[in-house]
């Protein structure tokens, strides 16, 4: 019996490691059977799609193939891996070019995905991530007549096109909503990885809540990873416990966490707010707890790029910062919801100052 | 006794393991109302015939009849439902249980359309069962806080209960106290009394003079020999069960005392529950004599022989080794000051059970210089060492690289008395040396121990064995509750005085207290 | 030994044979259910492994760490110890080499073999850690190896961030020359792939454990304490300091792991925000192999194949994430699982059924 028992453990203990683990290394699909298969299955379908803004649409665009390898995050990470794959899909519809994309388990496997489309021969691969940047950089040195990007870094290289956001400016707006709204006086930012990009959320965040509110204190907790809800939710209670009734996510799947501990003040009955990142969080978290987001249009960059590439003018060598005056970082429509019109019109003045040049907003670094 | 009728029926019964024939070709015959003994050495095939009789082994060939019908038991439950019981040497008891509930695992009586359990019918029930039958078991009693002899009156019941008629012992004996023992033998009785038939299996000659009417011999898978108690003797049986002549005697020289060379003094060892399981036992052992530690399981015996070797700690007192203190020392210390050990529990302190024969012969050595060369254990000298053991003490093994799982516990046993015996000690302690072997392996280690004594070592011998403790001994404590309480001249006594010693009944008449000897 | 011996029997050389087959085959039925081609998925895997010489390599480096964890777990196994806690020994190795290989500057032949002894000792002495914990307070290792897997991963993370970290990297700075152990002339063979020499170390690992358990003097005490305690201690072998030896070794072979990955494949050491999995793969791999050399060995080259594998499925068959997992979980289940089999061989080829011993 205890034999049995053992045996039936170990099995039990195999077999999810497996599912768990080994299984998770390298996955890719191709967006749904409906995304990949209808532009080549019916060519009328692609002639009907050029209707698209993108005038560029031809027949050299679907012998083309673009390629992206996400980070340990993995494609639906409801972050920038997800933003940048539905980019390249819209890029896939809008073009009828094809797109196909490769998870990493681990570090080790962004050299080898990164390398399975170099030699495949795809002709633009993004490496989407901070992280991406030594597997990049080593690929297109050995490679030199592939064509690679990356997504919130920069790899000089001829062959590689590097893009990045002012993530400091779009930061400083929501630091702005911030700190009109608080009544409190006290405001919670939460990092993922104390890393460059998400310093870049941090620095502008606490200078635009300075520029309004010079009394306000903001208390900046980094969890140390970006895909653990429970330590998010964890940073978020101390810090509303704190007195705090505003926090800023900079987190990722952790920020998660932030919206939950958010959520359950709220059915508690304390009101308590979270500023959202990457896309617009209140679409997936509610008005309730959602008080605004900081976009960062990662999927508007991957389609712009990956279009500049279609149309011959691929960035090589370049590096392209999208900030405010390109609408990649910004505030979300749904804004007017929970923030009124007078902060916004605030915020309408501080951006139009940034952009002017009239404000410089502080950098990481 | 008048022809009775023939409830279970075992034709050509052959089944087969991986590299033996457990049964080969066997007949059985058990009768309504008789106590049949299956006697054989341990790996005959008698267990092994018996659990295809309760469904737990399915034969290759033969057919089993139950009152005269084919039947097929292809499993525990189809056999409990032809009356068939089976109380097992090791009991299958839930222990923060009841005894009652544990009777009723399985075959609760139900009330309310079968959603509850009618616990109260269920108290009353088992009380009239242990009635009936003279059990005398307490059916509220946790079984946690029953002796082993009242377990195995619950697991008797609970064959009853589920409604056997025919009832499997399997070495019931192994575990119980004389008294417990005397007692068991009733029960039996009374069973076939009331129509039940009854088959012990079991290696232990004085119970089947004691209690059976007939008895099948089993040797080697095959039956040897199929006949009534009442035409044969001890002798005749141990000879066809072992296959040869066998001495149940044992020649003994006079003993040539010499120097004394254990020599434990007011020893008190704390036992696992923080309490004193020895307080201040003393006793002195002298080349050349087997001193005999007599008493009922559980008096402070294991915490002796832990003190004595070095595995439990000593909260005061004095163990010395031919003059030397080693009281406290590590067990290698004292094991190389010359005290050897035969452990009670062979397969979780004697063996290694997944080690083959080789390394387990070196358990204890393997790192002295004749093994060894730069840290490397050297694989020739152990083979050459085993191999000799192997011959010198007769260890039956197919080669030194068989798993120590693989022998026989009579031949697990003669590896390790050749382990101790080759250390060449000083002092040789023996606990429970034979506890569940068979006739031939005991004989054989009886006469090595002996052999020791007569060598001039001095030997210690803890049993719960009366019988060999009176067979062996020169002289015998008697322990109990952690006290040597009297010492007797093995010449000048008997069971009876021993038991009631041993439950603190009587002081001995006499005898000289032992702890005088320093 | 006879296990060696075993393993080389007839039944047992065709079980797992099987098991892989009857894994691969579920897997098949699985993706056709789903609408995907299972052949050219198999196809694609194999492909991916064997296809060119590139992902050949890099399916070496795949397998590489597998069997130092592997070995590791399947080590303390042998000493009657379940150390979950290969995870953090090989951060721990990790980081020993990123230290020595980063901050100190020294000729080739003294930084890289000292960034290794470095590394393997900080893995050792993290699984000493509750090698001492078990052995002097009774603490249960499962327990702490596991809080001490994420110890080591904030302490490593805390180290990189305040000491090594290049700035806007994200990771520490690079490793001297001097300190990496790759191997260029046979990575340019094999088409940039990285290839190291912790794979012949990972041999010599395999080696290692065999010999010493089976073949010296203290391996023989640590297999005794392993397969029962109770009789080392009657035989006076002392079982804490067993305990303590044997996850200071398990720790060292978990931690060469991650040395070899900083120094052969990295050459860097990321901040990473969670536990690599190695070491959990490893309890996997020593769990197939039956904590046996030959055994771990060809578990880890299973367990590496089809990890990388998994990527040509999906490259090449387009067959979802999440089917790749159960595929590859119920090869590795059934390759666990060799009661099954045994029933299934039985079955199938029609021998009479042994009976089962209760």
């Amino acid at each position: 019996m205890k034999k049995t028992t053992k045996i039936f453990t170990g099995v039990m203990l195999i077999a999810s490691l497996a599912l768990t683990a080994c299984g998770a290394k390298n996955n890719n699909n191709e967006g749904g059977a409906s995304g990949s298969a209808s532009p080549s299955a019916s060519p009328s379908a692609s002639a009907s799609v050029s209707a698209s803004p993108s005038a560029s649409s031809d027949a050299s665009a679907k012998d083309m193939k673009f390629a992206m390898v996400t980070d340990v995050g993995g494609v639906n990470d409801k972050s920038f891996n997800q933003s940048a794959w539905e980019g390249l899909q819209r890029l896939e519809k809008d073009t009828g070019a094809s797109v196909k994309y490769l998870e990493s388990k681990e570090a080790t496997n962004y050299l080898t995905n990164i390398n399975q489309f170099v030699r495949d021969k795809y002709d633009l691969t993004w490496g989407i991530g901070f992280l991406m940047v030594d597997a990049i950089k080593d690929a297109a040195a050995k490679n030199p007549d592939s064509k690679l990007a990356i997504i919130d870094n920069v790899v000089e290289a001829p062959n590689v096109a590097s893009v990045t956001f002012a993530e400091n400016e779009g930061a400083y707006l929501v630091g702005v909503v911030a700190g009109l709204t608080t009544k409190t006086n006290k405001i919670g930012f939460v990092g993922g990885i104390d890393i460059p990009v998400i310093k870049r959320f941090e620095v502008g965040f606490v200078a635009g809540v300075a520029a309004v509110n010079p009394d306000a204190k903001v208390t900046i907790n980094y969890t140390g990873a970006f895909d653990k809800a429970d330590l998010g939710k964890a940073a978020a209670a101390s810090i509303y416990n704190d007195g705090a009734d505003i926090i800023f996510h900079a987190a990722g799947g952790t920020g998660n966490g932030v919206f939950n501990e958010a959520k359950e003040r709220f059915k508690a009955g304390k009101k308590v707010w979270v500023i959202g990142v990457d896309k617009d969080q209140s679409l997936e978290f509610g008005d309730d707890v959602t008080l605004t987001s900081m976009l960062k249009e990662v999927d508007e960059a991957v389609y712009r790029v990956s279009q500049e590439m279609i149309a011959g003018k691929f960035p090589a060598g370049v590096v392209t910062t999208l900030g405010l005056k390109d609408n990649a970082v910004g505030l979300p429509e749904t804004s007017t919801k929970n923030v009124s019109k007078e902060i916004l019109d605030k915020v309408e003045e501080y951006k139009a100052k940034i952009i002017s040049g009239e404000i410089t907003v502080p950098t990481a670094q | 006794m008048e022809q009775a009728r023939t409830v279970v029926e075992m034709r050509n019964i052959t089944k087969r393991f991986p590299g033996i024939v457990a049964n080969d070709n066997v007949n059985f015959k058990l009768s309504k109302g008789e106590i049949h003994a299956l006697l054989g050495e341990n790996g005959a095939g008698k267990s092994t015939l018996m659990n295809i009789l309760f469904g737990l082994y399915q034969p290759e060939e033969g057919e089993i009849f139950v009152n005269e019908q084919e039947v097929a038991i292809d499993g525990p439950n189809k056999a409990i439902k032809l009356g068939i019981g089976m109380v097992h040497q090791h009991f299958k008891l839930v222990h923060p249980f009841t005894v009652t509930e544990n009777i009723i695992l399985g075959s609760e009586p139900k009330k309310w359309l079968g959603l509850a359990v009618n616990k109260k019918l269920a108290y009353e029930q088992v009380g009239n069962l242990s009635k009936q039958y003279g059990l005398n078991v307490d059916p509220y009693a946790r079984i946690d806080e029953i002796s082993v002899g009242m377990q195995q009156r619950v697991e008797i019941l609970k064959t009853l209960y589920r409604g056997a008629d025919i009832l499997i012992f399997d070495e019931p004996t192994a575990v119980l106290t004389p008294q417990e023992i005397s007692e068991l033998l009733v029960i039996m009785r009374n069973l076939v009394q009331q129509g039940k038939s009854i088959v012990l299996i079991t290696h232990k000659l004085k119970e089947i003079m004691a209690i059976a009417d007939t008895v099948t011999i089993v040797r080697r898978g095959k039956v040897i020999d199929s006949l009534p108690v009442a035409g044969t003797n001890p002798n005749q049986l141990a000879e066809k069960m072992v296959g040869r002549e066998v001495s149940l005697k044992l020649d003994k020289k006079v003993a040539v005392l010499g120097d004394p060379v254990l020599e434990v003094k007011d020893l008190v060892v704390k036992g696992r529950s923080g309490l004193n399981a020895l307080n201040e036992t003393s006793f002195v052992l002298k080349r050349g004599e087997i001193l005999g530690i007599a008493g009922v399981e559980g008096n402070g015996q294991s915490e002796l022989i832990e003190a004595l070797t070095g595995l439990r700690s000593v909260a005061a007192g004095s163990i010395r080794i031919s003059g030397v203190e080693v009281a406290g020392e590590s067990p290698r210390k004292i094991s190389e000051a010359g005290i050897s050990l035969i452990p009670e529990d062979r397969h979780k302190h004697g063996l290694v059970l997944d080690f083959p024969v080789r390394e387990n012969m070196v358990l204890e050595t393997y790192y002295q210089p004749q093994f060894n060369k730069n840290g490397f254990m050297d694989f020739d000298a152990i083979d050459e060492h085993a191999t000799r053991l192997v011959k010198e003490f007769d260890v039956r093994t197919p080669t030194i690289m068989t798993e120590a799982r693989a022998l026989s516990g009579g031949n697990q046993q003669k590896a390790i008395i050749a382990r101790e015996v080759d250390k060449n000690p000083d002092v040789l302690i023996a606990a429970q040396p034979t506890r569940g072997l068979d006739v031939g392996a005991i004989e054989f280690i009886h006469k090595r121990l002996v052999e020791q004594r007569n060598m001039g070592k001095a030997v210690l011998l803890v049993s719960y064995e009366l019988e060999e403790i009176l067979q062996l001994s020169d002289r015998i404590a008697v322990i109990y509750e952690g006290r040597i309480v009297g010492e007797v001249n093995p010449a000048e006594t008997n069971d009876q005085e021993l038991g009631l010693m041993m439950t603190d009944y009587k002081q001995p008449q006499g005898g000289s207290n032992i702890e005088q000897a320093d | 030994m006879n296990k060696l011996i075993k393993a080389f029997t007839k039944e047992s050389a065709v079980v797992p044979f099987i098991a892989i087959l009857l894994g691969l085959l579920l897997g098949a039925v699985i993706m056709l259910i789903g609408g995907y081609d299972p052949i050219l998925a198999y196809k694609s895997l194999l492909e991916k492994v064997f296809g060119n010489p590139y992902d050949f390599g890099e399916t070496l480096t795949a397998i590489t760490p597998l069997i130092f964890t592997g070995l590791a777990v399947a080590f303390a196994f042998r000493t009657g110890l379940f150390n979950i806690g290969a995870e953090g020994q090989f951060i721990m190795g990790m980081t020993g080499a990123t230290i020595i290989g980063v901050s100190v500057h020294l000729p080739w032949y003294i930084h890289a073999p000292l960034a290794v002894l470095v590394g393997a000792f900080f893995g050792g002495f993290w699984g000493m850690i509750a090698g001492y914990l078990k052995a002097a307070r009774g603490v249960n290792e499962v327990i702490t190896t596991i809080m001490l897997n994420w110890i080591a991963l904030h302490l490593s993370n805390y180290i990189i961030n305040d000491y090594l970290l290049e700035p806007g990297k994200g990771r520490s700075y690079m490793v001297d020359d001097s300190a990496a152990v790759t191997i260029g002339w046979l990575s340019r063979i094999l088409d940039d792939a990285r290839i190291h020499w912790g794979m012949f170390f990972a041999i010599l690992a395999v080696i290692f454990y065999y010999v010493f358990l089976w073949k010296t003097k203290q391996g023989f005490e640590l297999r005794v304490v392993g397969s029962n305690a109770d009789a080392a201690r009657y035989a006076g072998i002392n079982v804490n300091k067993g305990i303590i030896k044997a996850m200071f070794i398990s720790g060292t072979l978990a931690g060469l792991a991650g040395v070899f990955q900083v120094l052969g494949v990295f050459l860097n050491q990321a901040v990473s925000a969670s536990p690599t999995g190695y070491g959990f793969d490893g309890i996997a791999v020593a769990l197939l192999g039956g904590n046996t050399p030959i055994g771990v060995f060809l578990g880890a080259i299973l367990f590496g194949t089809l990890s990388y594998g998994a990527a040509g499925m999906s490259f090449g068959a387009d067959v979802p994430p999440e089917i790749i997992r159960i595929v590859i979980g119920s090869v590795i289940f059934f390759v666990a699982a060799p009661g099954i089999i045994r029933w299934f061989i039985k079955r199938t080829f029609g021998k009479k059924r042994k009976g089962e011993v209760i």
